[in-house]
């Protein structure tokens, strides 16, 4: 538990001043309010004996000030820690981000897409509370409750003692007791609410089919189930929370009753002076302000952590496909790409899907690879992105492993129009930009052009930034692969490799959507994966592949 | 200002009477405090006249009970408000689903799934703290504060009166803030909506993203959008504290002024030390159930804005009183598209515009036509997953408006243009096409679809789990898949939207002559853009920009 929470704190890296600046705000703040009906209490204590008004002067200076100076601390408290876990919460989402980046796509297939939606927003979240509930209240807590007891123990000694075991009891034994009984509960939530995501996320992304299949009842039954549970933990936790206040209650009850009682005793017996009886009642109730959040605390600690954990399990992946520690410079351009004797398998239990595959892609020169679906096509694909690194054999450029290159010169070298390609919610401008982020108008209309899509935008109302809708599916089939089309070809890299980019594309469409890209590919490297005769008879080679191997010796058309 | 959502109220009154035993609850707890805090001041007023510990052994022992009476009424308060909340809410969420699989499944509305999956997860998460503790301590916030007053008036009219000059104040605050508050927590909610959206196309997109070293710069988008999130927060929280410390402000403000206008009554012999001390003690709690109202207007705040996004996804468009009339079977009768158009509300201009088509019972017709020009969109028509603009979908002489969709959808089998594959085994989503259908003709299915070859490679044949994170297919295997589902379901119509797009040649050839077999009998709508597909039908129709260029005359072999 304190290694995640102390790897949790080294991942938001909360700068060490601020941190103390927030907790002395908060000790003042809570110490302030104290003071307050401390002090307030020894006034009329002392007014009770009819002194002259002036020997009061100071203690109602001191109970106008703490008056006036309590709310300022405690709203500049909660400014300051809340910035404090804010800025924290970013800098755990940027870094989360970062460490899954590397493991796409190989590495996260076992997630849940909504899953790690919940992970990134909803886990993150929650690690709010790991500084403004796990880390400061305890701080505060002591704090003030040191110097609570502290201050008792110079008047009375013996009440100090019943204080003090009274602080500790609400403050540590409380919340222990809370953390205990919602820790499995907490750890479950987390999971739970990941669950419930994904479902949703399934549902309302699949929900044609399933209408259309009439499984709407199942669907919804499968989400109630979910939801069920986690309405089953929310009242377990409720319980627990409603435990906690309960006895923190009747901690702080007991102590006062207990310091009273001393008090009254101690008076009786002439060690304390009357004035101080109702005084130290005051002190004692007041100085549970620190420690009451503290139950609360320890149970959502648990939750905190459960979360904490979900995000570290993913930072902690170390990605499979890693550049070299010295790697070579950025390949030539041109260069040849060969595949060389390579075999690929995507996990220990799968066959392989390439087996002693050799390819050559000379600069310049267009390959074309067919075969049946399921042969191992797009692999070669994932192959020399670096999606997946060969089990035997070596993907090279220019004649060096691409492993000894950094993966970002390995991806400058191709343009991907791929099969799986996303297109992301956003505008058709901004989903081309992501091929060339500086591109102009005119460089985004050309390419549109060339695949046959400029027409289609140019008619649209807004055009260029005409919104695409969740995953393209604002656009027909054909328009989304021409718009990924687009984008490979706007990114301007030697070697274009195009994964069935007419498979939703009318005949006469294909054609001449072939003939525009392979004219304007003309001094670029081409490979070309198709079940479609268009554009295959423009290609110097044809290579077949066939369940993971090579099968028709390659024929120069 | 509104307190709270009608709508939402409404659905609150379900559990009332769990809302109503909360707030007695509550109620019992305040007034238990009361008693406490006249118990203090009694025994503390006794000492200082002299008494000894036995003189006041009687209230010590009931200052003990009233903690323990408060500790078990706050147990109670905090665990029924949220059994009550998370009934409500799981209600809330089921709505929600059941209304965007039932009324809304085509998404045309724009809202995201990642979007609609945070509001209903985290967002009504945000929601239980309104119900659990929220609207129970406007309850208190109200009776409490009058408690007080009138328990203070009967012992001293005067402080009483001093209480009341401060406390009109309170509300007034309270409302000026309040009213900032909602437009700024809108704005927060949307930022976190953003962060949703964003992340989980990010996430789906990571590939396409690395493929084009776009990886790492999304971190700064990340970083950007997490950052629009914290200062959307730090917005609204600077004005909740702002509210906060104005209560506050307002709360000690009134201690000092009780303290020093007693302490002074006191010196003069206005007034006796335990009045004086009762008031004290009493002065704090006046101001409480309105500081901790305040302290949840925050969390209110918050929880309506996620209300309101969850409502109006709920309440768009109230789905039009479900027809329930039985459809013909097409089958029997022909299904006709009669002067349809159609056009996204998203987007201006119609994609359809006069259709006319008839499917006549048993007979298979090939649409084709250009990319983008509406195939896709007839199929959603036919499926009612959207309904026309203009004209009519009939059935015989049936409006298919008139009729039953679940009943109307239970006669087709259709595999959508870009088919998803549900997470859970390969042989449950071919059951998709019928839930009731034995291993057998599961395989039977999926051999008709070409699928079972392929499906026996995988590691654990139709027992593999594939899907959102499942073992990833290559989307010739997926389409396959999709297209067993159809071939499973035995419905009088099937609508095969491009079946084969991504298929090598010969799984073609195999999935045509599997749809010719299929279509013996039973009503196909074929949309195909491969001619040697389209080819197998009885008749092809073109369809070009919206309209239907060629006359169905076409015959084909
Ligand atoms: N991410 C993956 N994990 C495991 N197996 C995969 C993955 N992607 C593809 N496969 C399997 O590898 C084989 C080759 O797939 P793929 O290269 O996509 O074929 P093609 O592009 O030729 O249709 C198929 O059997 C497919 O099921
Ligand atoms: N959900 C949607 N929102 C807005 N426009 C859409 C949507 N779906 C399709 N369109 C548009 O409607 C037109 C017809 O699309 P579609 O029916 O998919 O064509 P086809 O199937 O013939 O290729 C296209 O221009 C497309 O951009
Ligand atoms: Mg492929
Ligand atoms: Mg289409």
């Amino acid at each position: 538990m304190t290694g995640t929470l102390r790897r949790l704190l080294a991942l938001a890296g909360m700068p060490a001043g601020r941190v103390a600046l927030s907790i002395l705000l908060g000790a003042l703040a809570v110490g302030f309010g104290v003071a307050l009906m401390t002090t307030a209490g020894y006034l009329i204590s002392r007014a009770a004996e009819h002194p002259p008004i002036l020997s009061l002067t100071v203690t109602i200076v001191a109970v106008r000030f703490f008056a006036l100076s309590r709310p300022i601390v405690r709203y500049l408290d909660r400014l300051v820690s809340h910035d404090l876990a804010l800025r924290a919460l970013g800098r755990i989402r940027a870094r989360f981000y970062e460490r899954i980046e590397p493991l796409a796509p190989a590495q996260l297939e076992g997630y849940r897409r909504g899953d790690l939606l919940t992970r990134m927003v909803g886990d993150v979240d929650a690690l709010q509370g790991l500084y403004l509930r796990g880390l400061a209240p305890p701080l505060v807590a002591l704090a003030v409750g040191s110097v609570c007891a502290g201050v008792m123990a110079a008047v009375l000694p013996a009440a100090a003692a019943i204080l003090a075991a009274g602080l500790v009891i609400g403050g540590f034994a409380v919340p222990a007791v809370a953390w205990a009984a919602a820790r499995a509960a907490g750890r479950r939530q987390a999971a739970v609410r990941g669950e419930l995501t994904a479902e949703l996320v399934e549902l309302l992304r699949g929900a044609p089919e399933l209408v259309a299949y009439g499984r709407e009842e199942e669907t919804i039954a499968r989400v109630r189930v979910v939801d069920a549970e986690l309405a089953r933990l929310g009242r377990r936790d409720a319980l627990v929370a409603g435990l906690a206040d309960a006895l923190s209650i009747l901690v702080a009850g007991l102590t006062a009753a207990g310091v009273l009682a001393v008090a009254v005793a101690s008076h009786d017996s002439g060690a304390l002076d009357r004035v101080l009886v109702a005084t130290l009642a005051l002190l004692a109730l007041s100085s549970f302000e620190g420690v009451a959040p503290l139950p609360a605390a320890a149970r959502e600690l648990g939750t905190t952590i459960a979360s904490g954990g979900r995000v570290l399990e993913l930072t902690d992946r170390v990605s499979a496909v890693r550049d070299p520690s010295d790697p070579l410079p950025a390949p030539p351009v041109p260069a040849t790409v060969t595949l060389e004797s390579v075999t690929a398998r995507y996990g220990p239990r799968e066959e392989p899907a390439l087996s002693r595959v050799d390819l050559r892609l000379d600069p310049g020169r267009r390959v074309g690879l067919v075969g049946p679906s399921g042969a191992g096509k797009t692999t070669v694909t994932s192959l020399l992105l670096r999606f997946l690194d060969p089990e035997e054999g070596r993907v090279t450029i220019g004649g060096r492993d691409v492993r000894d290159y950094r993966q970002e010169d390995v991806r400058r070298t191709f343009a991907l129009a791929g099969q799986e390609a996303h297109v992301f919610g956003s505008t058709i401008r901004e989903n081309l930009r992501l091929a060339r982020s500086a591109a102009s108008d005119a460089e985004l209309e050309a390419a549109l052009g060339r695949a046959r899509l400029g027409e289609w935008v140019a008619s649209l109302l807004d055009g260029l930034d005409t919104p695409v809708g969740e995953e393209g599916l604002e656009l027909s089939g054909g328009q989304r692969q021409r718009l990924v089309l687009a984008r490979a070809l706007l990114a301007d890299a030697p070697v274009l490799v195009l994964d069935e980019p007419t498979a939703h594309l009318d005949p006469p469409t294909a054609s001449r959507l072939m003939d525009d890209i392979l004219d304007a590919a003309a001094d670029k490297t081409v490979l070309l994966i198709t079940h479609r005769p268009e554009g295959l008879e423009r290609m110097d080679e044809i290579v077949t592949l066939d369940a993971g191997r090579v099968t028709a010796v390659p024929i120069a058309s | 200002m509104r307190l709270i959502d009608p709508r939402l109220l409404r659905r609150a009154r379900a559990v009332r009477v769990l809302l109503a035993a909360d707030v007695a609850l509550g109620v019992l707890a305040a007034l238990l405090v009361l008693a406490q805090a006249v118990l203090i001041a009694r025994v503390a007023a006794r000492a200082f006249g002299g008494a000894p510990l036995p003189e006041v052994t009687l209230p010590l022992v009931l200052l003990v009970a009233a903690a323990a009476g408060r500790g078990a009424a706050a147990w109670g308060f905090e665990a029924v408000g949220r059994r009550a909340a998370t009934s409500v809410l799981s209600g809330l969420r089921l709505e929600l689903v059941e209304r965007r699989l039932r009324d809304r499944p085509a998404a045309l509305d724009g809202a995201e799934s990642g979007e609609v999956a945070t509001a209903a997860v985290a967002g009504v998460d945000a929601l239980e703290t309104t119900f659990a503790r929220y609207l129970p301590q406007v309850v208190l916030a109200a009776v409490v504060p009058l408690a007080v007053i009138v328990l203070v008036a009967s012992i001293d009219l005067l402080s009483a009166g001093l209480m009341l000059l401060t406390l009109p104040l309170v509300p007034v605050f309270m409302w000026l803030v309040g009213r900032y508050t909602e437009g700024q927590t809108r704005k927060r909610w949307q930022a976190l909506s953003l962060l949703s959206t964003h992340f989980l196309d990010v996430v789906r997109g990571l590939p396409t993203l690395r493929a084009f070293n776009r990886g790492e710069a999304q971190a700064e988008r990340i970083a950007e959008v997490s950052d629009r999130y914290r200062r959307a927060t730090m917005g609204t929280l600077r004005v909740a504290f702002l509210s906060g410390a104005v209560l506050e402000l307002a709360a000690t403000l009134g201690i000092a002024l009780v303290a020093v206008t007693v302490g002074v009554r006191l010196v003069n012999g206005g007034i006796g030390f335990e009045a004086a001390l009762t008031v004290l003690v009493l002065a704090p709690e006046l101001y409480l159930p309105l500081r901790n109202l305040a302290a949840q207007f925050h969390a209110r705040a918050d929880g309506l804005a996620v209300a309101e996004r969850l409502l109006d996804l709920i309440d768009t468009e109230p789905g039009a009183a479900p027809a329930r009339g039985t459809p013909p079977s097409p089958g029997d009768v022909p299904v006709r598209l009669e002067g349809v158009s159609f056009a996204y509300p998203a987007r201006p201009g119609e994609v359809l515009d006069s259709v006319d088509l008839e499917l006549a019972p048993g007979e298979t017709v090939a649409l084709v036509g250009p990319s983008g020009g509406g195939k896709s969109t007839i199929a959603s028509l036919l499926l009612r997953l959207a309904e026309p603009t203009e004209g009519r979908v009939a059935v015989g002489n049936a409006d298919l408006a008139d009729c039953d969709p679940a009943a109307w959808r239970a006669q087709i089998a259709w595999v959508p243009q870009q088919p998803t594959l549900f997470r859970g085994t390969v042989a449950d989503n071919i059951r998709l096409g019928d839930a009731g259908a034995g291993d057998e003709r599961v395989r039977a299915a999926a051999e008709l679809a070409g699928a079972d070859a392929f499906v026996l490679e995988l590691p654990e044949a139709y027992e593999t789990v594939v899907g959102d994170g499942g073992r990833p297919l290559s989307s010739g295997e997926r389409r396959r898949i999709a297209l067993a589902r159809a071939f499973l379901r035995a419905a009088p119509l099937v609508i095969l939207d491009e079946p084969t797009a991504d298929l090598d040649a010969a799984s073609a050839e195999a999935v045509g002559e599997a749809v010719s077999r299929l279509g013996e009998g039973r009503t196909v709508l074929l949309i195909a853009h491969r001619p040697e597909l389209a080819l197998r039908a009885d008749r092809v129709v073109t369809l070009d920009g919206g309209r239907i260029v060629d006359l169905p005359t076409v015959e084909a072999a």
